[in-house]
């Protein structure tokens, strides 16, 4: 083409896009003149969600985004009305790959493109930086799994989680070890983040405040595969019990290290290991391993039984780990918006710290640090090939029946004026 | 004096698997002089087929032997192939070029294949099926599985027959003279573009029986995997002395055993300060001592007259 004929025709073009946007603009406004006696107005609010979605944790994060998707889809599906304006969820989906520098990355990518609330992130070491960032941008962050107590401790008022934390964890664990499997001497591994070592600190001060002996403190990393040493440095001091702060990647193979090193003590850790991969993972050296879980068992969960079937029959494989705790973040969040009227970070961030709702995990409420109250911690044992529930520590009691009965007798009133606003 | 055995059991072991991975560098930097950074994600490629066909051939129910035979084929043809393309493609047109420009490019072919295999196999970790139960074997206060003592016997076989071979076969020769001076060599009928394809032919091999071994000990694979253990295991080759066969083997075999005690004995030694994870750490300490000690490793250097 020569110049002059490319100018005209790129101006014919020009115009004829304009020209078609101008014709899409007209029909509209008739439409909403039309309907809008008939419904409010949508408006559309994101809602983003960070987790670890590559990488050897990804399995857990993907879990968790899962989680959210449901709740987002739950939520567009009841045509939720807040402020009197139809909204329409969308979610804004990042990936941290576990990393503490990408996560500010990607909180600050959240926050930029304008999300009313974060559920994330996954890992603690990820969680705190990103605090940071959501709390300079007004912006309300509940973590669906993240243990470690720095989390909440630095005073900002957008940090929330639905778990109980490693300062409960830790002990819990240590109370369990020392009067249940009667341990005595004990080694302890952590992974070298801000999770792993945050909880292994947290178990060895209540277990040593316990009586009992930390014969060994050693240290992997969270990209480790070869135990192999430290395993057999501890296996000279003779423990009844290791325990391990970290996540299902390491856990797994440290675990069938052991049994090739014939190391017949017993092994107990966190939540990040407490996995279907951890089972793939170690094989069968993970029968009789013990790991902690905040949160009910799923199958005594309130909503557990219905949400594990909603994720199967929608992702086609079982709930990894955290997704009811995604769930009932996004849940906690809107629940907040629709007490607000609005949802405006701004008006409805104080509204979640009087959260006092029943979701999927049970019975959720926040302290003014924004950890979550009474929050159970259940002690799980491999068997057979799979996880089962020993035991539950915390959650139950009188704080429990509480917010159960509340919604009950509000139910029938709060309903009366929920129809009046749809009309 | 038990765990001490017990340590140093378990680095020989570890550093079996750096020696045959360290034999594959160690050949084609004595032939052409070059540090053949994607050694190490050859290893991890071979070590994922392995794995996969494991998996398939498992799920079908094939007796464990031919599972393990025929997983180790695989990885082998597959490595092979991989080796003997890149040298074609990646260094070949670069044999006149400065020293600088085929590293960078192995640089290059490191990352593509890490990338390549995270493509096809997923960034996740892969668990291997349980096709072997080692059996345990226990003596002089050490426990051991039979797989351990495998793989330290495979590689000092592996060694030993790759020294029979270059001593003498006529690949082996011919092999010997190209490392000389690729030059003369040639100029006395030795086809040298064939000997430099089968040398690579016979480290990816190796690597690939490497690649099995790791996956088989440790139950897991993982796209990035070819990374650390490619540094070490040319550590190893350095410590030993680059270029040198039985140099291979015992830098293999000596840095195994340094990280395996280090990571045992730092914490007592350091009184707690330095834990285990510092086991690297020590490591690349002990490479940088010899380089400045003995630069031509321990076992000194073989890499022919290039002037």
């Amino acid at each position: 083409m020569t110049g002059s004929s490319f100018l005209r025709f790129a101006s014919a073009f020009a115009l004829a896009l304009a020209l078609a946007s101008c014709g899409k603009e007209a029909p509209p406004p008739a439409k909403s003149q039309a309907e809008a006696p008939k419904a409010p107005e949508t408006v559309t609010v994101k809602i983003g969600s960070a987790s670890p979605l590559t990488g050897t944790q990804a399995h857990i994060g993907i879990d968790i985004k899962n989680g959210v998707q449901l709740a987002i889809e739950d939520a567009n599906a009841a045509n939720t009305v807040i402020g009197g304006k139809k909204v329409k969820f969308e979610l804004v989906s990042e990936d941290d790959e576990a990393n503490p520098t990408k996560a500010a990355t990607v909180a600050q990518k959240l926050v930029d493109a304008k999300v009313v609330a974060v559920v994330g992130h996954f890992n603690s070491g990820a969680s705190i930086p990103a605090s940071k960032v959501y709390a300079d941008g007004g912006v309300p962050q509940i973590s669906p799994s993240s243990t470690n107590p720095d989390y909440t401790l630095k005073g900002y008022k957008t940090t929330f989680r639905v778990v109980a934390h490693d300062g409960q964890q830790g002990p819990t664990l240590a109370k369990f070890a020392i009067e249940k499997l009667k341990a005595k001497n004990i080694a302890v591994i952590d992974d070298s983040t801000a999770y792993g070592q945050g909880l292994a600190d947290n178990f060895e001060a209540t277990a040593k405040a316990a009586g009992a002996k930390i014969i060994a403190r050693e240290h992997t990393t969270d990209k480790d595969t070869d135990f192999k040493a430290i395993l057999t440095k501890i296996k000279g001091r003779k423990p009844d019990l290791i325990m391990f702060g970290g996540i299902d990647p390491q856990a797994g193979p440290m675990v069938k290290q052991m049994a090739q090193l014939g190391i017949k003590a017993k092994f107990i850790g966190g939540d990040g290991m407490q996995t279907p991969n951890f089972i793939k993972l170690a094989g069968d050296a993970s029968e009789g391993v013990m790991a902690s879980m905040p949160g009910l068992p799923k199958e005594q969960m309130p909503g557990g039984k219905a949400f594990m079937e909603k994720y199967k029959a929608k992702f086609n494989q079982d709930v990894e780990l955290f997704a009811p705790m995604g769930y009932d973040a996004v849940m906690v969040f809107i629940d907040a918006m629709k007490r607000a009227g609005s949802t405006d970070p701004a008006k409805f961030l104080p509204e979640i710290g009087k959260t006092k709702m029943n979701g999927v995990i049970g019975p959720i409420a926040f302290d003014e640090k924004g950890d979550l109250v009474n929050g159970p911690i259940t002690v799980y044992v491999v068997k057979g090939g799979k996880w089962e529930p020993l035991e539950t520590v915390g959650g139950g009691g009188t704080a429990q029946a509480k917010p159960a009965e509340a919604p009950k007798a509000d139910a029938a009133p709060a309903a009366a004026p929920a129809a009046e606003a749809k009309k | 004096m038990d765990i001490f055995l017990q340590q140093l059991a378990n680095g020989l072991v570890l550093g079996s698997i750096y020696a045959l991975v360290a034999l594959g560098y160690t050949m084609v930097y004595g032939i052409l002089g070059l540090i053949n950074f994607a050694h190490g994600d050859i290893v991890m490629i071979g070590a994922l087929t392995a794995l996969t066909t494991a998996h398939l051939l498992s799920a079908a129910g094939v007796p464990a032997p031919i599972v393990l035979a025929l997983a180790a084929l695989a990885a082998t043809l597959v490595c092979v192939v991989l080796g003997v393309f890149i040298e074609r493609i990646a260094y070949r047109p670069l044999r006149r070029a400065p020293r600088l420009a085929p590293l960078i490019t192995a640089i290059g072919v490191s990352i593509l294949l890490q990338y390549s295999a995270a493509l096809v196999w997923g960034k996740q970790y892969l668990s291997m099926p349980d096709i072997i139960k080692p059996a345990d074997i226990d003596f002089a206060g050490v426990h051991l599985t039979d797989l351990q003592a495998f793989i330290f016997v495979l590689a000092c076989a592996v060694m030993a027959v790759l020294l029979w071979f270059i001593r003498s076969s006529r690949m082996g020769r011919a092999m010997r003279a190209t490392e000389q001076n690729a030059e003369v060599a040639g100029l006395m009928g030795v086809d040298i573009n064939r000997v430099i394809a089968f040398t690579f032919a016979l480290g990816s091999a190796i690597g690939a029986l490497a690649g099995l071994m790791v996956v088989l000990y440790y139950g897991i694979g993982h796209y990035f995997m070819g990374f650390m253990l490619g540094l070490k295991a040319f550590t190893a080759a350095v410590l030993g002395g680059i270029g040198n066969i039985p140099g291979a083997m015992l830098g293999g075999l000596l840095l195994g055993v340094i990280e395996s005690l280090a990571s045992g004995y730092i914490g007592d030694l350091t009184g707690g300060v330095l834990g285990s994870n510092y086991r690297d750490v020590f490591a690349f300490l002990v490479l940088i001592v010899v380089l400045v000690l003995r630069p031509s490793g321990i076992m000194g250097q073989h890499t022919g007259d290039r002037a």
